[in-house]
């Protein structure tokens, strides 16, 4: 398990500040050429909310598509942060070193994109604020709390303020680092977010305390987002495949199994970029894929079980819905495609150690994993909608415009985007954590064999 | 008179720790000296004490104060214009305790981050003495004592093999 090598505090500090002091040709052309996609979505949101959301596919009864769906599937990957790094923090795993940062990261940029579907959905999002916010906009009328929509955002807010939060203070002492090695502006900025920052044992201390205790107070409020969304659904009315009872665990944990996988897919990304080879190693790829092995296989079980709760009542419409999604042409396709990148394909692979430790099938899989979950998030929400009402010739379809599609589009850009300018300006492994791990490991002779060990603090 | 601070850099943990015996010996107090590193170290490493904190009261007052606000909002607000919407009563308990579950778990996390700010005597404006050496792996001995004693500490670093030793205003004295 342990394939760790001995490096120096120097060491750690160039490696993982490299990608914040030297700025590569290709650094700059991936940040621009993310950025004109990003610019372009801005720019189909804005043709948008100008011409009105009759330029997208939207229409009765189908009035949640590829928007609606994307919140759900960014919401589900800024799961994996915090619980990946809190529950890794709680158990006090090794070889949660490198991920933690990472997953933290994803999880505020992903929320950050979530958050803005809502208000591109509503189509003037300004007006967003008249229906959330605890303010009398209209003459005294207050916001709905008995609305499903103002539960999400108070718990989307939540999880977003606690993950800064959490990011923020696990960050000061490698600000104080990155203090320590500027000049100029950055010395400035780096020497006023470090707030003074010394390294004491007090500081320390209180360090490992705010990462656990942030730990157990953060993983109720990861479970309560997912379930919140679910429950949009879930409180809505007469709508066939939104009602089951297991809706809310079956979203939070089909949110870490994509969550994990994309938490995956970044590590391996920055492992190449940034030639972190000796920090992110094929043992914490090993590890992260025997733990997506229990996460996929749980999420699997509930889909299993929404599914056959859904037949097994016999019910005409939600049967017919069900037959619509794994029959009809294009919810089948979609289906097929769904379970196998979901499930069927990076399960049964993960079960061996070669592709576990094999970097371009890990990053195959994990993205397989999200394109499936994607899906699925694709095919609760529209099949459901087209056959909301009673008589067959109110049933609806529903394609996505080009003005949808590009708007999705430039949102993955934008999460990357965000990913890589964080780590022009901080370190994405956390230094003081890696440190640490260099501090306490050892290797103990038994037997005939020598062997990497670590040592535990209580 | 006003207390000095000194500050004494050693280039391995075990040189440090031994070191805070010397200074023990030279007559300074445990809570007058304090140890920096650029990595947590184990407990006890340098024969410190455990630090006396109450940082967990301050998600319990945070939770507190959060489930408060988040009450008297969603109560305050629909009772300010009650309009039944949904054939809900106006005050639905369910509802309010979802946004009092978020708000109490928001007041703990903004309350627990004050209380580690604040418990970590942060932020601190003035860093002198201090080495960037030390986030380079180096471990600073910061002695604080009157001024009178500082020259006696400043020797105990010294015989406790220091690097070296800077003071107050930045400087650095090679031994």
């Amino acid at each position: 398990m342990q394939e760790r090598v001995k490096l120096s505090d120097a060491r750690i500090n160039r490696d993982l500040l490299r990608s914040i002091f030297e700025t590569p040709k290709w650094y700059l052309i991936l940040v621009g050429s993310l950025g004109l996609v990003v610019l372009t979505g801005f720019a189909a949101a804005g043709y948008m909310i100008n011409h009105g959301l009759g330029v997208t596919g939207l229409n009765r009864p189908v009035m949640w598509g590829f928007f609606i769906t994307n919140f759900v599937f960014w919401i589900g990957i800024s799961h994996a942060g915090v619980m990946l790094s809190a529950i890794l923090r709680l158990v006090q795993a090794e070889w949660r070193r490198p991920a933690t940062r990472a997953a933290e990261v994803l999880t505020v940029f992903s929320l950050m994109t979530a958050m803005m579907m809502p208000l591109i959905h509503a189509g003037r999002p300004w007006r967003v604020f008249y229906w959330v916010f605890p303010y009398d906009f209209a003459r005294g009328v207050y916001p709905n709390v008995r609305s499903a929509l103002v539960w999400d955002p108070a718990a989307v807010f939540t999880y977003l303020t606690s993950s800064i939060l959490f990011v923020y203070i696990a960050l000061v002492p490698d600000i104080a680092v990155l203090r320590d090695r500027s000049t100029g502006w950055r010395h400035v900025l780096y020497s006023i977010l470090s707030l003074g920052w010394r390294g004491s044992v007090r500081q320390w201390k209180l360090q490992l305390i705010a990462g656990i205790l942030l730990s157990a107070v953060i993983l109720p409020i990861f479970v309560s987002v997912h379930s919140i969304v679910s429950w949009d659904f879930g409180s809505a009315m007469a709508v066939e495949g939104w009602h089951s009872t297991v809706f809310a665990p079956y979203f939070v944990i089909g949110a870490v199994h994509s969550g994990v996988s994309a938490v995956v897919t970044v590590m391996i990304i920055l492992r190449w970029m940034f030639r972190w080879e000796d920090y992110i190693r094929l043992e914490h790829l090993d590890a992260l894929a025997k733990l997506l092995i229990v996460v996929a296989t749980t999420w699997f079980f509930f889909f299993i079980l929404e599914f056959i709760f859904g037949l097994y009542s016999l019910e005409g419409p939600e049967v017919a819905l069900r037959e619509m999604q794994v029959f009809e042409m294009p919810w089948a396709g979609l289906f097929i495609t769904f379970l196998f990148t979901g499930y069927l394909i990076p399960v049964p692979m993960w079960m061996f150690r070669k592709v576990r430790r094999s970097i371009g099938l890990m990053l195959f899989t994990t993205i397989l994993v999200n394109i499936g979950m994607w899906l699925e998030r694709f095919l609760i929400i529209v099949p459901g909608l087209a056959r909301k009402q009673g008589f067959t010739f109110t049933w609806g379809g529903y394609t996505p415009s080009a003005v949808e599609i590009t708007i999705i589009g430039s949102t993955f850009a934008m999460v990357s985007m965000l990913v890589l300018l964080f780590a022009k300006v901080f370190p994405l492994i956390p230094i003081g954590d890696a440190k640490e791990g260099m501090i306490l490991q050892d290797e103990i002779r038994i037997g005939k064999v020598t062997v990497p060990a670590v040592m535990r603090e209580e | 008179m006003a207390n000095k601070s000194v500050l004494g850099l050693f280039d391995n943990a075990d040189t440090a720790a031994d070191a805070t015996d010397v200074l023990l010996e030279a007559g300074c107090a445990q809570e007058d000296f304090d140890v920096l590193t650029g990595s947590p170290y184990p407990e006890g490493a340098f024969g410190e004490k455990n630090p006396v904190h109450h940082v967990y009261v301050f998600p319990l007052i945070g939770a507190l104060m959060g489930l408060s606000v988040a009450f008297l909002l969603t109560s305050g607000t629909q009772i300010a214009y009650p309009m039944v919407t949904g054939g809900k009563p106006i005050l639905a308990l369910p509802a309010m305790f979802i946004i009092g579950y978020e708000g109490t778990l928001l007041g703990a996390v903004i309350f627990t981050i004050l209380g580690i700010i604040f418990e970590s005597r942060l932020p601190r404006p003035k860093l002198d003495p201090y080495d960037p050496r030390i986030t380079d792996g180096y471990i600073g001995l910061l002695v604080t004592c009157s001024e009178e004693k500082l020259e006696i500490m400043e020797q105990a670093l010294r015989r406790g093999n220091a690097v070296d030793i800077i003071h107050e205003k930045g400087r650095a004295v090679q031994t």
